[in-house]
């Protein structure tokens, strides 16, 4: 009996085929496959973490040497004693980094999902128009109007304030997107008998709707996340003081400038900061992607 | 009287739903559809961002199509090979990929989604250091290395600043990062196809793989599928300035990884043609529109 139960459990029919629930002999191929190619695209990202930790006569040893020896905290020592051109502490774009990804965060995931529930479960004659049009912008590609995007922040005098780095980032088809789909799935009816039960409209959608798709919320913060976190555009296009500039600019300063005199201290510097860069991404990604699984089981574009 | 009563009504039945919009539409109306109309009316226009822009019809796509000679041997060509390659080839790769790890137990199936989508996270700027230091062009440069020490190259090269390698780090790289939400799309949409229907189709008389990917998977998961095209095409072009921040110049060296989003910058940031810059917006746009109406054409559910 128990051996049938050990043949069953790895040979079984429902280990075979999509979504199995243990090994079989069938997955072998993939595996196969797989290993190789996620060593190979995990080998840039544990290129950061050893080069952060490396003392500069690792980083220039020749021949090269993939993972640290002796590892130490040197260049993040250095990143942070270190101080930009205009006499501003690193600490300061991170600082400005930290503020305008929470704000863009939390305003994103309330105005996507207030615009995601009027799409979804309100009644009006240009609901139909009006998600179709969001749905073309999902192919909007914003790097394609820099230009004018530049002129618009500059006629709305928001050039040089912190609301450049917020705003552009939070008109986000895909956000609207995600959450409409999402909503879709509650039954009306539930809001129907809270209606009748005389809750207003900020009522249904605060106390309904919001706690009922919280992975679709959590998938619009990792993605508002990524827009805030890794945007160097805002700062190199519409701001032009330092101390408003974010993290992922003064990155992208290391690595262009990071030639000449500056360039061995620079390197070991510039890995450190990519760490920092990528980091946050990570743990966040981890703790909510179960929840982006179930949201983008919704995904589906008709 | 009679209208105040109409408008009242109106507003009691679809008030609240405008209310709810409002913030949304406006920063849509603000960041996306204003610069697009501003980039398709600044197309016919002369401007250079001192004086205001003047009219001047169509002058600025007859010289793109007739006088820009960079656009025409260069940009065009590279753009269209990089988009196809990193866009429908990232994108058939996303699905493979997706298709496989639906394939294994839930434990192995997470850790391989997290390890394919962690290189789409980091978005450009980290990884320009990582790349700048795996591709150096000295001995230290990993790649040098190794070829060196294998013996298959008796001197280091310039990978970033070779003309004939140029591009193909940038396809490499590009799809190194592609695995984003489209990615994960197809994933969680394979996963949520009923097992039954893969056991009618074996009574059926189904077998080989291949039939059972293109007769039952593809087309119960079609709404996933143009999802996840969508995300490949738009990651495709919004990717360009990949080669720049390879490169470290724009133009790239002898124009090698030059891309039509380089192109606009260099027109419009550097030599002030606005209305030219926008005109190559709007090509651009109709670019990734002419690309999407495939894939729509391909995965239309019929409704």
């Amino acid at each position: 009996m128990r051996k049938r139960n050990w043949f069953s459990r790895y040979a079984g029919v429902r280990n075979r085929g999509i979504n199995p629930d243990g090994f079989h002999v069938s997955q072998i191929k993939f595996y196969l496959i797989l290993l190789p190619l996620s060593v190979f695209m995990v080998l840039p990202i544990l290129f950061i973490f050893s080069s952060a930790f490396k003392p500069p006569d690792e980083l220039y040893a020749y021949p090269p040497r993939f993972f640290v020896i002796n590892p130490t905290m040197k260049n993040f020592n250095d990143l942070f004693s270190r101080m930009s051109g205009s006499n501003m502490p690193v600490s300061r774009y991170l600082f400005n980094s930290v503020m305008v990804t929470l704000v863009a965060v939390a305003a994103s995931v309330v105005i996507s999902s207030t615009a995601a529930y009027a799409l979804s479960k309100k009644r009006f004659r240009l609901k139909q128009a009006l998600f179709t049009i969001n749905t073309v912008a999902l192919m909007f590609v914003p790097i394609a109007v820099t230009i004018p995007r530049f002129l618009v922040i500059h006629r709305l005098g928001l050039l040089d304030t912190f609301w450049a780095h917020v705003l552009p980032v939070l008109a986000l088809p895909v956000g609207v997107f995600l959450l409409k789909q999402f909503m879709d799935t509650i039954p009306n009816e539930m809001l129907e008998a809270a209606q009748m039960d005389g809750a207003s409209d900020l009522a249904i959608y605060w106390n309904i709707v919001m706690p009922m798709i919280r992975p679709a919320l959590a998938t619009i913060a990792i993605l508002t996340f990524q827009a805030a976190w890794n945007n160097v555009e805002t700062s190199s296009l519409y701001i032009h003081g330092e101390n408003l500039r974010t993290f992922a600019f003064y990155l992208s300063t290391l690595t262009t400038t990071a030639t000449g005199a500056n360039a061995v201290a620079g390197q070991g510097i510039a890995a450190a900061a990519a760490l920092i860069m990528f980091l946050p991404n990570l743990i966040i990604f981890i703790i909510l992607q179960s929840q982006v699984m179930s949201t983008m089981s919704h995904s589906g574009l008709k | 009287m009679r209208r105040e009563g109409s408008l009242q009504r109106w507003w009691t039945r679809e008030g609240s739903a405008y209310a709810f919009l409002a913030m949304y539409a406006l920063l849509f109306l603000t960041f996306i559809a204003v610069p697009v109309f501003a980039a398709i009316a600044l197309s016919f226009t002369f401007f250079d961002a001192i004086q205001p822009p003047y009219f001047i019809g169509l002058r600025n796509y007859i010289t793109l199509l007739t006088q820009d000679d960079i656009f025409m041997r260069y940009v065009l060509p590279n753009t269209v090979q990089f988009a196809v390659i990193v866009g429908p080839g990232g994108y058939a790769l996303a699905f493979l990929l997706a298709w496989m790890l639906a394939h294994l137990p839930k434990g192995p199936r997470t850790i391989f989604a997290l390890i394919l989508y962690s290189p789409s996270m980091t978005a450009g700027v980290a990884m320009v250091v990582v790349w700048r230091t795996l591709f150096s062009g000295d001995q230290i440069g990993y790649l040098n290395s190794l070829l060196l020490n294998w013996g298959l190259i008796q001197e280091p090269i310039q990978w970033l600043y070779a003309p004939q390698y140029l591009m193909s780090i940038m396809i490499l790289v590009t799809l190194w990062s592609s695995m984003g939400i489209g990615f994960l799309a197809m994933l969680a949409g394979i996963l949520d196809i009923s097992p039954d229907l893969y056991e009618a189709a074996a009574l059926d008389g189904m077998s080989s793989i291949w039939q059972e990917i293109f007769y039952i998977t593809i087309p119960s998961m079609k709404p996933q599928m143009l999802f996840g095209a969508v995300m490949a095409i738009v990651g495709a072009f919004q990717a360009g300035a990949i080669g720049v921040m390879l490169s470290g110049s724009n133009p790239t060296p002898r124009y090698a990884g030059q891309l039509i989003v380089n192109h606009i910058e260099d027109y419009g940031f550097f030599r002030y043609e606005m209305g030219y810059a926008a005109a190559v917006s709007v090509v651009l746009l109709l670019m990734v529109l002419f690309f999407t109406r495939i894939f729509n054409r391909l995965f239309a559910t019929a409704e």
